[in-house]
């Protein structure tokens, strides 16, 4: 694990330098922007329930949809387009090193890009003087699921990555990967055909798997360790598989 | 690793890709210090050989051995010992030449300390001054390549493995680039594969030829041509009969021969070849036995300097006819120096 780092520094300057990162943020920033100035602008206009940071956080799906896709999608099928990965595979580094080191370099460029995002609710907090509108709790429970969700998000997105040579596959991978577990499983959780008893067990994995649930309990404050392992697993075992399926290609070319 | 132990030695190398057997049966050796070349046409299993050696690709029988360690077994510590450059020198887009210098020397595990002044050197060796701040994607194909090879000498390995690194240059730089290849002579010991045949001629001690994943000769170039060419040969224009022709050769030596004649030209003149069994140079008793004869009338002769593409074809040729041979039941055979 020595190069590790070596491998971590160079793939963030390697994504600070490329423009893909900054329309990424430019994005991510303008949607992220204008969900919260409409959750202020209802908010201002008639009393809410919920406070504006739970509201906000309820969006999270769309930009992680479709960031981490353009984040990611680039790292490991570039190299293995363009032949790099030839050359760096015979220097002393292992498959792992490549793998993880990347997969470092895009979570910490996505938890950037979610941190900026609490300069909203600086601004927000700046200006406006009622403390009932910001508060920390919901705020931070929204950002620690950002954060570990991020681990399980990030991964599927280098292990879309290391499918294809293309990185036009590999983002849309990435994308419908990552839809179908945020979105797809609340949908199919909704089907009434699920409820009947013979299918009981799988009903339970199915209710343990809901992503927004887990925002639900995180943003009022209940960091559970069953779903913290949903993520922590999930993202190990991506990355297992990322690690192992570009051995295998690179054994089978 | 002692002086006398071989650099790299592989025995009975065999890959198969789907049912393809892209390396069949391939054994040769490397001394320290020397410089072999690989020679072969498209798809003879040079590439497959040399990402093999460098444990990038696993074998599927055989047995490969750098400075006396398997491949195999222990390709950590083989990728410490090796330099390569593979085809089509792939290089990323977006770094600076310098920057990628540095990135590699980090990952083979240089110091930061001597990193810095090896860098300055390579640059300076392989005329990168100028464009050490430049963006790769944007330099020429010169310039890549030199990148690519100082690359690969970077951390001074042992080994150095270059796949085609003179492909589509120009006569200039590929000057050039033998002159650094050439310098690595004694110091590393260098595998490299080409298609241009003079270059390798002139740059290597010794060359292995590959046809169909099989080894077909192996030596130096001069005594691969003595082998597969005869030792000495002359094209002869002349006018006169060939039976009294042979007997004035056979009257200066027994040994010469007349392998081949054209069909006369308009103005009478035909070519001969002759082959001899020595080296001895019979160019001047030929000229003036055949001037002292009335019968004939010389215009040219000249003593014909095989060159490295003449043992290629000859070698390949002689490949494809004993490969096809199989199907009756014969032995296919291989030549080893």
């Amino acid at each position: 694990m020595r190069h590790l780092l070596t491998i971590l520094g160079h793939e963030i300057r390697m994504l600070l330098v490329n423009p893909g990162t900054y329309i990424a943020t430019v994005l991510f920033l303008a949607f992220m922007g204008f969900v919260f100035a409409n959750i202020l602008d209802a908010y201002s206009t008639d009393p809410q329930i919920m406070s504006p940071s739970i509201a906000f956080f309820e969006f999270f799906w769309f930009p992680v949809v479709f960031m981490v896709p353009l984040l990611t999608m680039k790292s490991i099928s570039e190299e293995r387009r363009l032949g790099t990965l030839e050359t760096l595979l015979t220097t002393p580094v292992s498959t792992t090193e490549v793998v993880l080191g990347k997969y470092a370099a895009a979570y910490l460029l996505y938890l950037c890009l979610w941190a900026s995002t609490g300069g909203f609710f600086y601004i927000l907090h700046s200006f406006a003087d009622d403390p009932r509108l910001l508060d920390p709790g919901p705020l931070i429970g929204g950002f620690v699921f950002i954060a570990i969700s991020g681990l399980f998000f990030v991964a599927i997105g280098i292990f879309a990555s290391s499918m294809s040579r293309n990185q036009a596959v590999a983002g849309i991978l990435g994308v419908v990967m990552l839809a179908s577990l945020i979105v797809g499983l609340r949908l199919l959780a909704g089907v009434e055909a699920l409820g009947a008893e013979a299918f009981a067990p799988a009903r339970a994995m199915l209710d343990y798997a809901q992503v927004f649930n887990h925002l639900e309990d995180f943003t009022r404050g209940i960091i559970d360790t069953r779903q913290l392992l949903f993520y922590l697993s999930g993202a190990t075992l991506t990355l297992i598989f990322s690690i192992l399926g570009l051995e295998a290609k690179l054994i089978h070319s | 690793m002692s002086d006398s132990q071989p650099a790299i030695v592989v025995e009975n190398l065999v890959k198969t890709f789907a049912g393809v057997t892209a390396v069949s049966n391939v054994s040769f050796s490397v001394a320290q210090g020397e410089i072999l070349g690989f020679l072969g046409p498209n798809g003879a299993g040079k590439s497959t050989t040399m990402r093999i050696l460098t444990g990038y690709l696993p074998a599927s029988s055989g047995t490969a051995t750098l400075c006396g360690i398997p491949v195999a077994s222990r390709p950590d510590e083989i990728k410490r010992l090796i330099g390569y450059m593979p085809e089509n020198n792939p290089l990323p887009e977006d770094m600076r030449v310098a920057e990628y210098l540095y990135y590699r020397g980090r990952l083979k595990e240089m110091s930061r300390r001597k990193l810095g002044p090896r860098i300055d050197e390579l640059l300076e060796l392989c005329d990168l001054k100028q464009v050490r701040h430049r963006i790769i994607g944007k330099l020429s194909k010169g310039y890549r390549q030199r990148v690519g090879i100082a690359e690969a000498i970077l951390a001074e390995p042992p080994v150095i493995i270059m796949d085609e690194p003179t492909i589509g240059l120009d006569p200039h730089q590929i000057f050039i680039v033998r002159d650094l290849i050439a310098r690595l002579r004694g110091r590393m010991t260098v595998i490299i594969s080409s298609h241009i045949l003079p270059e390798i001629e002139k740059t290597c001690d010794r060359v292995l030829i590959i046809n169909q994943g099989r080894v077909v000769a192996s030596g130096e170039p001069e005594a691969l041509k003595r082998e597969l060419l005869g030792p000495a040969r002359y094209d002869v224009e002349l006018i006169g009969e060939s039976a009294d022709f042979a007997a004035v050769l056979a009257g200066i030596d027994s040994s010469l021969q007349i392998t081949s004649e054209e069909v006369p030209e308009d103005d009478g003149f035909r070519s001969l070849i002759v082959n001899a069994d020595r080296d001895e140079d019979f160019s001047e008793p030929m000229i003036r036995a055949i001037a002292a004869d009335p019968r004939f009338r010389l215009r040219a002769l000249r003593r014909a300097h095989p060159t490295l593409e003449d043992v290629f074809l000859a070698a390949t040729k002689r490949s494809w006819d004993v490969i096809d041979r199989p199907a009756a039941g014969q032995k296919v055979e291989i030549l080893k120096n």
